[in-house]
């Protein structure tokens, strides 16, 4: 019985010679074009007899990074064992191929070594124009995810938010950060920022004395994810799609996924309303031509409404205290490629509709075009998500962790209605519904919100002041 | 400290020879005798100490000049001649440490008469507040991080609910600990009628002491067996609250949020095992390039990645911690690191506590060392191989031997005891010298680190120097049966040898109960035994110690094995 446990660990069997044969470092085989001679592909090397593929446990160098003869460049893991690999030759890692996590089978190229480093720009080239033919490695069976495959949307969304945080927790600033010069984080916030690819820099922590904590990072990269569960549906049936295959998750889908596990820790409840827009729909149609957009003019009618409704614009994140908002920040959900991003138009109580409706154009532009800032997706108070334009007429929001209140807005449509004086009659109508944290807004504060805000959109003359 | 080594009084020079050990020579041991030389283990198991011990063949390695040693223990008496009416004791101990408790029951065992001082609790460091209360801490702090493990536990078909901890029940629980093991070793000294005197010993002169007030009694032979204390850089402000060493920290009256700690060896490792486990960040401050200097490289490389990477530390190395302010006024704890080469402010970090573990200073003041003009070395007694003090001149101070921390060989509880017995064994008349590289070293994270003799480059050096060649085996936890059953697959077991005749010059293994794995190579290289003979030796399936059993096989001897006919009998 023992005798199966004797599998013969052939790496780790030290000939008697030198270490360095000990270990089968990669092959590193000269490429055969000539003129980018000095460009040398690394292999995933066979660890063990019956190795035939392996994992990529951890890149002991980045990509630019001096190797010397004999360093350890990558882990490796086999079937049997972690082992460090490493390298044959000197030069610099220009390129690497398979990430971390990364699966290649034994033989494949999984980075490229370059012998001077202005020969790291040909490498990269090289790996990511992919697979020029050289005869003996499979490619890599993984697509190789160089970092410029990550989506800059996912990349972007990551980056901190100075403004926006500065406005929760201006007061808090790290003592000892000299004005935010130095990054004061806590070891576990640091390892998360650069798993999420979240910049420290900027950033105001909540942890003791401002320090910058885990939940921080965790709360500013998932940032404008938070709200993808109502877009979902739009992104899923896409062309192209594989159908059986295994996707992992990107960075952003990643942030949402982590998001709405968050959100199950907070006590949601949800109350619908139900609002008639003729009022509404005959404002829009006569100042439509001034480039008010319908989003601006719920945006507007929201923050006159929570302007009443304090509560309803407050955010509880520790579940012992509530912060009630100084600004009225509201964000709206918009689905673009990949995901879907909630822009902020911020103090959309004090700026006048037209602003706010050129904010919005601007914003939207912005975020189809990836290249929102920070401050201007993350810092939403209370969040908008409509899907009326579906013809939806009505659905339920998850509400974004750290926000107090989401509500999602259903088409307006013409509907009979009774009304008082005993007639039925016509009336364009839409349905609201709500969902907030029951931790600090109850249902008489939705109720008299709603209230609120239907006789706004109902009478809707303040909006345009 | 509860390793127990086996070591041969046989004669010697079958050492020399290389095929020619155990077997061979397994006739000399006559009637091996049986010596448990650590009380603990004593009292554990229930024997009564006065009469009736079960002796065991002990560990210390008598000198490989060749000199024949009686196998036979006299365990009858003074036979040594010396007038016993001149002195209140045959032996003095000074400090009732590990090293001190296991001196002192060798030497009852011997019949000497004797007497050990503590001027504070008996148990010394290591009971009191050291190895025993730590590992209280790691106990717990591995079963917190196998319960917080979701994926571990899931692998297993076990589901648990969120573990949470209550920091005075951890912190009793080490407490105790420390107090039954203090009240087992005091109790197993006073049964086997050792004087335990009360009050700090200091040497007055030659083979003369004096304890307490004024109280001066005198003594055939001394040893002075005073231990270390946390060694505190200068700069460094211990408040005992937010910037502590491992003494306050064993007493676990904190968790804080996020605690650096100065020095990556042991202390630090074991320390940010637990702290991580209970819900701490950890940054560790290290002044040498590298994180657990001292291990074996490769062993360190994978250890990081195994015990640092993954968890909620980080680390700045090649830094000194020249300046360390505790919190106070609502003010952190202010750490300032200077580069350890360019000696240039680097950054500052401020964190809720520090926790100092930059290693052990003897605690060797006040020992009225000048009165037998001894001069110490950084606070460390000068010895010679045989633990026998030297004087400002170089010359050996008659009767006097120092073992322990406070010589600085080997600063480990179990080595301090080795010491000390290898110390009584000379005074009771049998020249012995103990092999250092034989005494096994642990280090309690999860999963363990142990090692005994050479790291690779240093075997390499000497190697190079002596002019024989070096191999190394490996072998995977990740190929063990046992290891996976438990998944704990992570982890090598690696074995630095000499292939010409198979000598085993080191053993490192990371992985689960390493600790207690590496008795079979620690034995194996205090008995001489070559690898071509042990591993012909069975271990029994499925059990963590195949792991060495394969890394025995793992090698490549040219020699051959010297006792398969006995194997085979």
């Amino acid at each position: 019985m023992s005798r199966l446990l004797q599998t013969p660990f052939l790496p780790s069997v030290s000939l008697p010679t030198k270490t360095r044969s000990s270990v089968p470092g990669f092959r590193v085989k000269p490429r055969t074009i000539p003129i980018q001679a000095k460009i040398r592909e690394i292999f995933m090397p066979a660890l063990s007899s019956t190795m035939t593929e392996g994992k990529i446990v951890s890149w002991v160098k980045s990509e630019g990074d001096k190797l010397n003869k004999g360093e350890s460049v990558v882990v490796v893991e086999s079937d049997k064992a972690d082992m460090d690999v490493e390298t044959f030759y000197d030069g610099y890692l220009a390129a690497i191929m398979v990430e971390e996590g990364g699966v290649a089978p034994v033989g494949s190229a999984i980075a490229l070594l370059a012998e001077t480093e202005d020969e790291i720009a040909d490498a990269k080239a090289k790996a990511s124009g992919g697979g020029d033919s050289k005869p003996p490695p499979p490619p890599p069976p993984a697509s190789p995810p160089t970092p410029a495959v990550e989506s800059p949307v996912a990349v972007e969304k990551k980056v901190a938010a100075p403004v926006s945080v500065k406005a929760v927790a201006a007061s808090s600033v790290h003592p000892a950060s000299e004005g935010g010069k130095r990054i004061v984080a806590s070891p576990y916030a640091k390892k998360l920022a650069k798993e999420l690819k979240v910049e420290l820099a900027g950033l105001v922590g909540s942890g003791p004395m401002g320090r910058i904590v885990a939940k921080d990072v965790e709360a500013v990269s998932a940032g404008g994810g938070v709200q993808a569960a109502v877009a979902v549906k739009e992104v899923a049936a896409a062309p192209g799609v594989e159908l059986g295959s295994v996707v992992p998750f990107t960075t952003m889908q990643g942030a949402v996924s982590r998001n709405m596990v968050e959100s199950l820790a907070v006590p949601t409840f949800r109350v619908g309303y139900t609002i008639t827009t003729d009022a509404l729909d005959a404002l829009y149609k006569k100042i439509k031509s001034k480039g008010v957009t319908m989003t601006a003019l719920l945006a507007k009618a929201t923050a006159l409404a929570l302007a009443k409704h304090p509560v309803v614009n407050s955010s509880c994140r520790d579940g012992n205290s509530f912060v009630y908002n100084s600004s009225i920040n509201v964000a709206v959900a918009v689905a673009i490629d990949g995901g879907l991003i909630t822009p902020v138009l911020q103090n959309a109580d004090k700026v006048d509709i037209y602003s706010l409706s050129r904010k919005w154009k601007e914003l939207v532009d912005k975020a189809r075009a990836k290249q929102l800032q920070p401050q201007e997706y993350n810092t939403g108070t209370f969040t908008l998500s409509n899907l009326g334009m579906f013809g939806v007429d009505r659905f339920d929001a998850i509400l974004p962790p750290g926000t107090g209140a989401i509500m999602a807005v259903g088409a307006s449509q013409p509907s009979t209605v009774a009304t008082k004086d005993g007639r039925i009659g016509m009336k364009n109508q839409m349905q609201v519904n709500v969902t907030a944290d029951h931790r600090v807004i109850y249902g008489a504060d939705l109720a008299q919100f709603l209230q609120t805000l239907a006789s706004i959109i109902e009478d809707p003359k303040d909006l345009t002041f | 400290m509860q390793s127990a080594m086996t070591l041969s009084f046989s004669q010697t020079s079958s050492f020399t020879r290389p095929n020619h050990v155990l077997g061979s020579t397994a006739s000399v041991f006559s009637t091996p005798k049986n010596l448990r030389f650590c009380g603990l283990r004593r009292e554990a198991f229930g024997f009564s100490p006065s009469n009736q011990l079960s002796f065991r063949s002990n560990q210390i390695r008598t000198q490989s000049s060749g000199l024949q040693v009686s196998a036979s223990a006299s365990s009858n008496g003074n036979g040594n001649g010396a007038p016993p009416k001149s002195f209140d004791y045959d032996l003095i101990i000074i400090g009732a440490g590990v090293g001190g408790h296991g001196a002192a029951l060798h030497a009852v065992e011997k019949g000497l008469k004797t007497a050990i001082i503590e001027g504070d609790v008996v148990g010394g460091t290591c009971v009191n507040r050291g190895c025993v209360p730590s590992k209280a801490l790691l106990a717990v702090s591995g079963r917190m991080r196998e319960l917080q493990n979701e994926h571990h536990m899931k692998s297993f078909g076990l589901q648990v609910s969120a573990a949470g901890y209550d920091r005075q029940g951890v912190a009793d629980h080490a407490n105790n600990l420390a107090t039954k093991i203090r009240n087992n070793l005091t109790n197993s000294m006073k049964a086997l009628g050792v004087d335990i005197l009360t009050g700090f010993g200091s040497v007055l002169g030659p083979q003369k002491v004096k304890y307490g007030k004024d109280n001066i009694i005198t003594a055939k032979n001394i040893i002075i067996a005073t231990g270390s204390v946390p060694f505190v850089p200068k700069g460094i402000e211990v408040d005992g609250k937010t910037v502590i060493t491992s003494d306050h920290a064993l007493k676990l009256e904190s968790v804080p949020d996020w605690i650096a700690i100065v020095g990556s060896g042991y202390i630090g490792l074991e320390f940010s095992d637990v702290y991580t486990a209970l819900g701490s960040e950890v940054t560790f401050i290290e002044a040498l390039d590298q994180l657990m200097p001292g291990f074996d490289p490769e062993i360190s490389k994978l250890a990081q990645r195994v015990l640092i990477n993954p968890r909620k530390i980080d680390y700045h190395t090649g830094v000194f911690a020249s300046k360390i302010t505790p919190a106070k006024d609502g003010k952190p704890v202010l750490i300032e690191l200077t580069d350890a080469k360019t000696k240039e402010p680097k950054d500052t970090l401020e964190v809720d506590a520090a926790l100092i573990a930059t290693g052990r200073a003897p605690f060797t003041n006040g020992l009225g060392l000048e009165n037998v003009n001894v001069v110490t070395q950084r606070g460390f007694i000068p010895v010679d191989e045989r633990m026998r003090v030297i004087d400002g001149n170089g010359t050996l101070v008659p009767n006097l031997y120092c073992i322990g921390d406070a010589n600085g060989k080997l600063m480990l509880a179990h080595a301090a005891s080795a010491q000390g017995i290898s110390v009584v064994e000379q005074v009771s008349g049998r020249d012995h010298v103990l092999n250092h590289l034989s005494i096994p070293a642990a280090c309690f994270t999860h999963p363990e680190i142990s090692m005994v003799g050479l790291t690779e480059p240093q075997a390499k050096e000497k190697g190079e120097k002596e002019g024989f060649k070096v191999s190394v085996a490996k072998t995977s936890f990740k190929a063990n049966t046992k290891a996976l059953a438990e998944n704990e697959g992570e982890g090598i077991a690696k074995m630095i040898y000499r292939p010409d005749n198979g000598e085993i010059l080191g053993v490192h293994i990371f992985g689960l109960h390493a600790a207690d794995l590496i008795h079979e190579a620690s034995n194996a290289i205090a008995l001489g035994t070559r690898i071509q003979d042990i591993k012909l030796a069975v271990h029994a399936h499925p059990t963590l110690s195949e792991v060495l059993d394969e890394l025995f096989k793992a090698a490549k001897v040219e020699g051959h094995a010297s006792t398969g006919q006995e194997m085979q009998r």
